[in-house]
């Protein structure tokens, strides 16, 4: 007990700790960026004006891949860019909503570099947008910045509109499968995803919360799956954009608030028990699991958010990072370095993607494991 | 950097709608009918491995009881011949022992009217017999007695004869 105690105690300081160490490496490099940004822009301002190709900044090249997005980018760059613009939707507190397409944005500079800021007017607002790497800001007809709220069809919130649609058509059409022929044996379609039902069914949820109690969260805990599962997949096709949806914060907050929420509805006495009156702890020691049994509450739907962020982010990163090698020796050794890099890194990536289809699936499977895991926790009955 | 840490507005929203939206209709549209159709099948099916099961050892069982009803049957039908046998070789016996007796007793019916016959007959006999001694007898007294004389002696000698006895 005090053993166990004692590991979930060192976890969750590393994880805080990590957690730490990533916020303020974030800051560091946000500031690293701008400064960068600054340079890159003169730069490229400058080799526009000779002519020349802009220097290629690996950096940013990765970050604009797997940030969201106001435009599904197929290929390109800058002025040969192909890319499909997607709608924006902004409510303007005070002055009303407008809906557009991001293609309107415009860029003032004539610049190639498709990441430098760019301008657009409200339709029906006449507010003035302008869209830099920080996000979008709105000034009204007077100059002044104004309140906006951007709940703009983003290239994340697409590709995950396009998921549930097809999550939704899919499984409609296997449980109509089941009740046109009951009992008999699955086919087609159905008998593709029936293994990943059970697979959640027998293999998650019935071991770990028991069969009766686990009915109450199965639909929670397929849906889980199979939207994690669809998102990390559709990330890994090329040349449709990039998706990073399980990578954007954005929906694994979601993700986690709701386990955390449908764990904290669904505890019992015992929980609590446990959390704030550990048994079986001196007292001066409780002093200490309390406070830190309390925090775990939080941490560990916060820490599920976070791995799966990170995760699939690292995924496109990796395979972004040997695109750019190509890139890099290209530019500073020359186009033989360049494409002698090209096929090591290419044989690099056929191994990565063959990881990152592995890590779709364990990833979505960790997600579902561990919600099942706390939902079990929250809903244990007494045993001594 | 920071776009990719800070949660953006519109992305929280329009998680939040599209996940809760399908969590509800697949719950209701798929999961329910799926969970339930999955259970009742793995019910049917653990139903027919056991009632196969079940069958099988009926067979069996009664596989089992044919067996022994054949046997019995099989004894039975033994036992029945032998009886059937036992009984006509008893019939057989009895009437032969019926006739036996039957013949015996005919035959000595038969032999007591033979005895009666013939003693009747001899009786008959005797009683001719005698008849014609006494006329044979008679003829020869009336021969004999003829002379006076003669009567005379013979008369003493009778006399005789009988004081002596």
């Amino acid at each position: 007990m005090i053993k166990g105690l004692f590991k979930r105690f060192t976890l969750t300081l590393v994880l805080l700790g990590l957690h730490q160490l990533t916020i303020a490496q974030a800051e560091g490099e946000v500031n690293i960026d701008n400064s960068d940004h600054s340079t890159h822009e003169t730069h490229s301002h400058h080799s526009h004006t000779e002519g020349e190709h802009s220097e290629f900044v690996p950096g940013d090249f990765i970050i604009h891949h797997i940030a969201d997005a106001n435009k599904i980018h197929f290929f390109g760059e800058g002025a040969d860019e192909i890319s499909a613009p997607l709608p924006m939707i902004i409510y303007v507190e005070g002055e009303g909503l407008d809906v557009f397409m991001s293609s309107a944005f415009k860029s003032e500079s004539e610049s190639h570099d498709s990441h430098a800021p760019s301008t657009a007017q409200g339709p029906s607002t006449g507010v003035l947008y302008t869209k830099d790497e920080h996000g979008i800001t709105g000034k009204n007809e007077n100059g002044e910045l104004v309140e906006i709220w951007d709940v703009s069809i983003t290239k994340s919130v697409f590709g995950m509109l396009l998921i549930i649609t097809c999550i939704i058509l899919l499984f409609t059409r296997v449980a109509k499968s089941y009740s046109r022929n009951p009992g008999l044996a699955p086919t087609g379609m159905t008998n593709f995803l029936e293994p990943l039902i059970l697979f959640v069914r027998d293999d998650i949820a019935y071991p770990v919360i028991g069969k009766e109690k686990s009915k109450k969260f199965l639909p929670f805990l397929l849906t889980t799956f199979f939207f994690i599962l669809g998102c990390n997949l559709l990330g890994l096709i090329p040349f449709i954009g990039g998706f990073n949806i399980t990578g954007t914060i954005g929906v694994t907050i979601i993700l986690a608030l709701l386990v955390f929420i449908i764990t904290t509805i669904n505890s019992n006495k015992h929980y609590w028990g446990h959390i704030l009156w550990p048994p079986g702890v001196p007292h001066l020691i409780k002093l200490i699991v309390v406070p830190i049994e309390m925090l775990s509450v939080f941490i560990k739907p916060t820490v599920l958010m976070i791995r799966l962020t990170a995760n699939m982010s690292a995924g496109h990163i990796i395979i972004l990072s040997f695109i750019s090698l190509v890139f890099i020796f290209n530019q500073n050794f020359g186009t033989g370095a360049g494409i002698g890099i090209g096929v090591f890194s290419t044989l690099f990536m056929i191994f990565m993607y063959f990881l990152e289809i592995l890590v779709a699936f364990l990833q979505a499977y960790v997600f579902t494991l561990l919600a099942a895991i706390y939902f079990s926790e929250a809903t244990q009955e007494p045993h001594h | 950097m920071d776009t990719l840490l800070t949660p953006a507005f519109g992305t929280v929203f329009w998680a939040s709608i599209a996940f809760i939206s399908v969590l509800v209709i697949l719950r209701v549209l798929a999961w329910k009918p799926i969970l339930n159709a999955l259970e009742s099948r793995e019910e049917s099916i653990g139903k027919a491995l056991l009632e196969a099961e079940k069958a099988r050892e009926e067979m069996a069982n009664l596989h089992a009881n044919n067996e022994q009803l054949l046997s019995e049957a099989r004894l039975k039908r033994d036992a029945m011949l032998k009886e059937s046998r036992d009984m006509a070789n008893k019939v057989v016996a009895e009437a032969k022992a019926k006739a036996k007796i039957e013949a015996s007793k005919e035959v000595e019916l038969a032999r007591e009217a033979i005895q009666i016959e013939r003693k009747a007959a001899v009786a008959e006999l005797k009683s001719e017999v005698a008849q014609l001694s006494i006329d044979i007898a008679e003829r020869l007294l009336r021969e004999e007695l003829k002379e006076s004389g003669k009567q005379k002696d013979l008369v003493d000698k009778l006399i005789q004869e009988s004081t002596l006895n």
